[in-house]
C-alpha cells in the first residue's frame, strides 16, 4: 500500500507539472483531444489554401470586374453599381468634374452616422474636431496632417473629399477598400457640418438667442 | 500447517477497492480539468510576425477596433486588416523601423502577411460577429481587454458552456451600441444594468437562443 501510495502522488504530481494549470498561456497550438468534425475541408476567408496559385483562400475580383451587390437607395432612386453615377464615383455623370453638393439626402440619421465613422477612421489623424491635431500628431509620430478648416479644403466641393476618402492624397491612403460609399458621404457630409461650426456667424443664431451668447 | 496466503491478505480486498477509488477518482478529476477547451484553448498565445501590439493601437492610441477589423459589424467574420491599413500611418510612423519590414514588404507585393490565427471555434459551430456586436454585446465579453494585450491571447475558453451561459440570459451583458468597442467600459451598477438589459431586449427583440440548430446547423 505504501509503494502504491507513492506511486500515485508521484504520477499525479507528474500531470500536474507536466500539463501546468488552466488558461496558463502557452505559445504550443491547442490540444484536440477528439478530432470529431472539428476541421472540415470546407474554405474559410483569409486562410492559406493551396488550391489558388496565390496560395490564399480569399481571392481578389478579376481586374475590371465589378461585385454583384443590391444597387443603393439614393432618395427613391435605386442605383445599380456599375452606373456612373455622382453617388459613385463622386464626379458629374459623363465628365470629371466633381459633383459640387453631397448625392445622399443630408439628414440627421445621415449626420449622426458620419460622426460615428469619422471619429472611427479620420480621428487618429485629423483629430475629433478635424484641426488636424488626432492622437498620432498630439505625440508627434506622424509629421504632415492636413487641418481640415484650411479654407482651400473648405471651398473643395463635396465629390473631391469623396474621391480623397476613397483613392487617397499624397500622404493619405485611400479608405475606399475600409469604408462603404454610403458611408463616405456621411463622412463628408458631418466633415461639412465640423467646417460649418468654425465659419459660424452671429447671424446663423435664431433672433431671440443671440442675447444670451457668451463674447 | 502453514496459512498459503499470510495475514496481510485478509485486507487485500479493502486495499484493491481504496486504490482503484483512488485512481478513478484522479482519473475522473483529471478528465474533468484537463479534457475541456478552458485548458486545451484558454491562453494560447502564440508568436506573431510583426511584434504588432494591441495594447499600443487600441490602449493607448485609442483607436477604435473597427479601424482594422472593418468586417465586424457587416459579417459573420471578422477580418484581419490588410498590410496597406497599417501603412496609412506606418508611410509616416517608424518609417524605416526594421519591427515593421514585414508589413512594408508585404504592402509592396500584396503577398499577405502569416498572421496566426489564435480564435476559432470548431467547423460545426456557426458563429456570427454581426449579430452580435449590433445587438450590444461587446468584444470583451469574449475577447477579453485585448485593449490591454500587448500579443493577443485566448481569454475566454468558447466551449459551449461558454456561449450558452450568456445565451440562457443576454440582458447581464448587452449595452449601448456606441460603448461596444469601448472595452473597458461598465454600467454605474448591477442595477443600472439589469434596467438596461431589459429594455434592450424588448426594444431589440433579443431572444434567449438555446435551441441546438441556433448555433449546430
Ligand atoms: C493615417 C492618417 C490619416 C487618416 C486616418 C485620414 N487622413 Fe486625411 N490626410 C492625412 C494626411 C497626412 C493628409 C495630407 C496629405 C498631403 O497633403 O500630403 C490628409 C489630407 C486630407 C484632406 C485634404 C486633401 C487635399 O485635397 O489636400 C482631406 C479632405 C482629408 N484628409 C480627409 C480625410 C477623411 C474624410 C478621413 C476619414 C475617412 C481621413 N482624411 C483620414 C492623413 C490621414
Ligand atoms: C491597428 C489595427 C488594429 C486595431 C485598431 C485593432 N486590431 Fe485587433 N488585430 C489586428 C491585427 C493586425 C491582428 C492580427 C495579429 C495579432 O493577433 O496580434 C489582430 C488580432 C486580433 C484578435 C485575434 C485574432 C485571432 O487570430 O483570433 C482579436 C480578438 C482582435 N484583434 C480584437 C480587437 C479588438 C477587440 C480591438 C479593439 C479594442 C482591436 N482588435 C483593434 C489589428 C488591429
Ligand atoms: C493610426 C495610425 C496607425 C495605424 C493604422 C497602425 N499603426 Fe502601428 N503604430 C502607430 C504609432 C503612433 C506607433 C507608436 C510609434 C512610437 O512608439 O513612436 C505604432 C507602433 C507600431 C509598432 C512598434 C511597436 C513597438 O513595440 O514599438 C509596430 C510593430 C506596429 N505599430 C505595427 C502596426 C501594424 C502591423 C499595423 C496594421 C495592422 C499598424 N501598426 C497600424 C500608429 C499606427
Ligand atoms: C459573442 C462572442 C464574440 C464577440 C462579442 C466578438 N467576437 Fe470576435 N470572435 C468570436 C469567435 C467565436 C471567433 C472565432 C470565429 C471563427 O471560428 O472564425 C472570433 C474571432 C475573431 C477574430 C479573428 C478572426 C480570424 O479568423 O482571424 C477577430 C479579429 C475578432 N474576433 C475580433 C472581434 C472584435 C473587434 C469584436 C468587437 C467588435 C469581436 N470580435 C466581438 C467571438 C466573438
Ligand atoms: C455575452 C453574450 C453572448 C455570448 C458570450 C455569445 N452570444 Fe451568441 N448571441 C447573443 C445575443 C444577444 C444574440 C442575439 C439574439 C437575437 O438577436 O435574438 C446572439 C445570437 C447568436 C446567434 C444567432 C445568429 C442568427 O443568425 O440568428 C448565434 C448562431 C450565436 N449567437 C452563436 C454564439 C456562439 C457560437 C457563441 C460562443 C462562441 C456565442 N453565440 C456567444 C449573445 C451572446
Ligand atoms: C450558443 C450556441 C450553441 C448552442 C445553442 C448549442 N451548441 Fe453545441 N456547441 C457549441 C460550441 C461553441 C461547441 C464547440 C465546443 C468546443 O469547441 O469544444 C459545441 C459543441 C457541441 C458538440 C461537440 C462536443 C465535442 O467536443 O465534440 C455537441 C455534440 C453539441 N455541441 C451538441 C449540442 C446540442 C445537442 C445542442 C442543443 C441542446 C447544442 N449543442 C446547442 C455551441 C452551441
Amino acid at each position: 500500500m505504501r509503494y502504491f501510495l507513492l506511486i500515485f502522488v508521484v504520477g499525479v504530481l507528474a500531470v500536474t507539472g507536466i500539463a501546468g494549470r488552466r488558461g496558463a498561456h502557452s505559445r504550443n497550438t491547442p490540444l484536440q483531444i477528439f478530432a470529431d468534425m472539428k476541421r472540415q475541408s470546407k474554405l474559410r476567408p483569409q486562410t492559406p489554401n493551396a488550391f489558388f496559385a496565390s496560395g490564399v483562400s480569399s481571392q481578389l475580383p478579376v481586374p475590371g470586374t465589378i461585385a454583384h451587390l443590391p444597387g443603393l437607395q439614393v432618395g427613391d432612386q435605386v442605383i445599380p453599381p456599375y452606373q456612373d453615377a455622382p453617388v459613385l464615383t463622386g464626379l458629374e455623370t459623363g465628365s470629371t468634374n466633381y459633383v459640387q453638393n453631397n448625392p445622399l439626402p443630408v439628414t440627421a440619421v445621415l449626420l449622426k452616422r458620419g460622426q460615428e465613422r469619422f471619429n472611427i477612421y479620420c480621428a487618429p489623424c485629423h483629430g475629433q474636431t478635424g484641426e488636424g491635431n488626432g492622437i498620432t500628431k498630439k505625440i508627434g509620430a506622424m509629421g504632415v496632417v492636413a487641418n481640415l478648416h484650411d479654407k482651400r479644403i473648405v471651398e473643395l466641393p463635396d465629390g473631391e473629399i469623396y474621391h480623397t476618402i476613397t483613392y487617397g492624397k499624397n500622404l493619405m491612403g485611400p479608405y475606399g477598400p475600409n469604408v462603404p460609399v454610403p458611408d463616405r458621404w456621411a463622412i463628408v457630409a458631418y466633415l461639412r457640418t465640423l467646417q460649418l461650426s468654425q465659419l459660424g456667424l452671429v447671424q446663423d443664431v435664431p433672433q431671440p438667442l443671440q442675447g444670451a451668447l457668451k463674447k | 500447517m502453514s496459512a498459503i496466503f499470510p495475514k496481510w491478505t485478509n485486507r487485500l480486498p479493502l486495499m484493491i477497492i481504496c486504490g482503484l477509488l483512488l485512481t478513478g477518482s484522479a482519473v475522473i478529476a483529471g478528465v474533468w480539468y484537463y479534457f475541456t477547451p478552458e485548458y486545451t484553448r484558454a491562453g494560447y498565445q502564440p508568436v506573431q510576425p510583426v511584434a504588432f501590439s494591441h495594447n499600443i493601437h487600441a490602449g493607448q492610441l485609442g483607436m477604435d477596433c473597427r479601424y482594422c477589423h472593418t468586417g465586424v459589424e457587416k459579417s459573420w467574420f471578422s477580418n484581419i486588416p490588410a498590410s496597406s491599413t497599417c501603412m496609412n500611418c506606418h508611410n509616416q510612423v517608424l518609417k524605416d523601423d526594421p519591427k515593421l519590414a514585414l508589413v512594408r514588404e508585404s504592402a509592396a507585393s500584396g503577398k499577405p502577411i502569416p498572421w496566426v490565427q489564435i480564435h476559432r471555434v470548431p467547423d460545426f459551430v456557426y458563429f456570427n460577429h454581426s449579430v452580435h456586436v449590433n445587438r450590444g454585446v461587446s468584444c470583451v465579453e469574449c475577447h477579453g481587454r485585448i485593449d490591454q494585450m500587448d500579443e493577443v491571447y485566448h481569454a475566454k475558453s468558447f466551449s459551449m458552456s461558454f456561449c450558452l451561459e450568456c445565451h440562457r440570459n443576454p440582458a447581464a451583458k448587452l449595452r449601448p451600441l456606441e460603448k461596444i468597442t469601448d472595452l473597458g467600459w461598465k454600467q454605474p451598477s448591477v442595477e443600472a444594468q439589469h434596467a438596461f438589459g431589459t429594455q434592450a431586449l424588448e426594444h431589440w427583440k433579443v431572444e434567449s437562443l438555446q435551441n441546438c440548430s441556433a448555433c449546430h446547423r
